[in-house]
């Protein structure tokens, strides 16, 4: 029997232009003297030389703007690993962006700070490893690490810029939760930003060692609960439980391609973080395509843009506007598919291997942590 | 707050007009709010150096409007943005 198929016509759906973004995440280096298990950052980490310089970052800074970024959040790796951050931070003012500087104090002094000062930075995120050096030089992978992050804190504090400090949560530290509150107090932070691991990059790599069993987690609720009351007016406290343990996922990113996005150090434009771990997704770059035209109508932009990519489950949910149907990477982390629903979701057919996941790494030691490195 | 608090933006905290958007918003640590009219005439008078109630009575005779109904406005608002800790006063 022959079947005669018209010629497919390429859809093209008719997008309406997406809104401007508010916020965007540079990683100016993936370099950083930390080593942290649970970092964020990819496994295969982007080379010095693979780096923008700095007035490529100033044009993509200009260009952020043009579009509607309003903040900036320099990240990395460890950002003081750039020698020109004074300059890149100068060049994020001058483009009119609120700065926000994400490190873990290595490689600041107090003479930096004050050039950053000058250069009109607006506040720092410092992040702790532990409350003291033997947890936190343990989990930084950095002997020394702690000694000098307390003496960048009391730079940042006789400068008097707003701190933020966040602390990443897991196995080894959850025990030390309502320490890690008292200490981001009496650094001088108004604000502590509570992240329990999230399972991407490195972190995903080292989650059975990282992996906090149900009773942390309930512990840790508690103590974010008494903390609020005792702190208030104080400290505010950001606390982001861990989303393996929830019911439904978190609005990953606030929606795909809605609020924000993030540049990797070669001058990637990502949708989020961790997007490189979707096969298929095709990124472009700064240094070959207008940044408008990447968040306009860029293809990996597009691929989970709106709600016409989901699932049936999630198409026809109630949540369906609230959570955006969870976290792509995670989908694909656990699903092995992008496009399912995230295996969190109680909803989710995948929802069971997860818990049969959680339940087979907490319930033996855990095992030794596979600290983050560069390739050699 | 009272009409004898004197609010000023912390540092940290600063307004920005968005020329994407075309409105005022305010910046602080992961916060962009846009503002309303009543946001922006507020945040426009803080100074750090004039209290609540001279404040009132410039956006009073302004908008030439009863001074106690703008006192109570303006407070009601810097209420909410101190909650929010985009806003202290001495
Ligand atoms: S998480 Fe640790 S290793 Fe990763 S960039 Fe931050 S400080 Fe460096
Ligand atoms: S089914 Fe999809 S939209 Fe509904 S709660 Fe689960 S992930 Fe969210």
């Amino acid at each position: 029997m022959t079947v005669v198929h018209p010629t497919p016509i390429p859809v093209q759906p008719v997008r309406p232009r997406p809104e401007p973004p508010l916020a965007m995440l540079a990683e100016l280096t993936h370099r950083c003297p930390l080593a942290c298990p649970y970092c964020s950052n990819p496994l295969e980490l982007t080379r010095r030389e693979g780096e923008l310089t700095t007035e490529q970052w100033a044009e993509v800074f200009r260009q952020a703007a043009d579009l509607g970024v309003l903040q900036l959040h320099l990240s990395g790796g460890e950002p003081a690993s750039r020698p020109d951050l004074v300059q890149i931070v100068a060049a994020a003012r001058q483009a009119g962006l609120y700065t926000n500087l994400i490190t873990s104090g290595i490689g600041l002094t107090g003479r930096r700070l004050d050039e950053l000062d000058a250069a009109g930075l607006d506040h720092v995120q410092l992040s702790v490893q532990g409350v003291n050096a033997g947890i936190a030089d343990h989990v930084g992978g950095y002997k020394g690490g702690f000694d000098r992050k307390m003496m960048v804190a009391a730079e940042i504090a006789r400068i008097g810029f707003p701190l933020t400090i966040n602390a990443v949560m897991h196995r080894h530290n959850l025990g030390d939760l309502a320490a890690t509150i008292a200490l981001a107090h009496q650094l001088g932070a108004r604000r502590i930003e509570i992240a329990c691991v999230q399972f991407q990059g490195w972190a995903l790599r080292n989650r059975a060692a990282l992996q906090p069993t149900r009773e942390q987690v309930e512990e840790a609720k508690r103590t974010v609960a008494q903390a609020r009351v005792d702190y208030a007016g104080r400290l505010a406290i950001d606390f982001v439980p861990p989303d393996y343990f929830a019911d439904f996922p978190k609005a990953c990113m606030n929606g795909w391609g809605s609020t924000g996005l993030n540049i990797a150090p070669d001058g990637k434009v990502l949708p989020c973080h961790a997007a490189e771990i979707i096969p298929g997704l095709q990124f472009q770059n700064v240094l070959t395509t207008p940044l408008a035209e990447i968040w306009n109508g860029g293809p990996a932009f597009n691929a989970f843009r709106g709600t016409d990519w989901m699932p049936e489950l999630c198409q026809a949910c109630d949540r369906r506007d609230i959570d955006y149907g969870g976290c792509r990477c995670q989908a694909m982390a656990i699903a092995g598919d992008a496009r399912a629903t995230d295996p969190v979701c109680r909803r989710s057919p995948h929802r069971a291997a997860l818990d049969a996941l959680i339940a087979a790494e907490t319930s033996v030691a855990p095992p030794p942590f596979e600290y983050r490195r560069m390739p050699r | 707050m009272t009409p004898a608090d004197r609010p000023f933006l912390p540092r940290g905290v600063r307004l920005h007009h968005d020329r994407v958007r075309g409105v005022p918003v305010l910046l602080g640590p992961e916060t962009a709010l846009i503002l309303d009219q009543v946001g922006q005439a507020v945040l426009g008078e803080v100074d750090g150096t004039r209290d609540i109630a001279t404040i009132s009575a410039a956006l009073a005779e302004r908008y030439a409007a009863p001074v106690e109904m703008i006192e109570a406005d303006v407070i009601e608002f810097l209420d909410d943005m101190a909650a929010r800790r985009l806003v202290e006063a001495t």
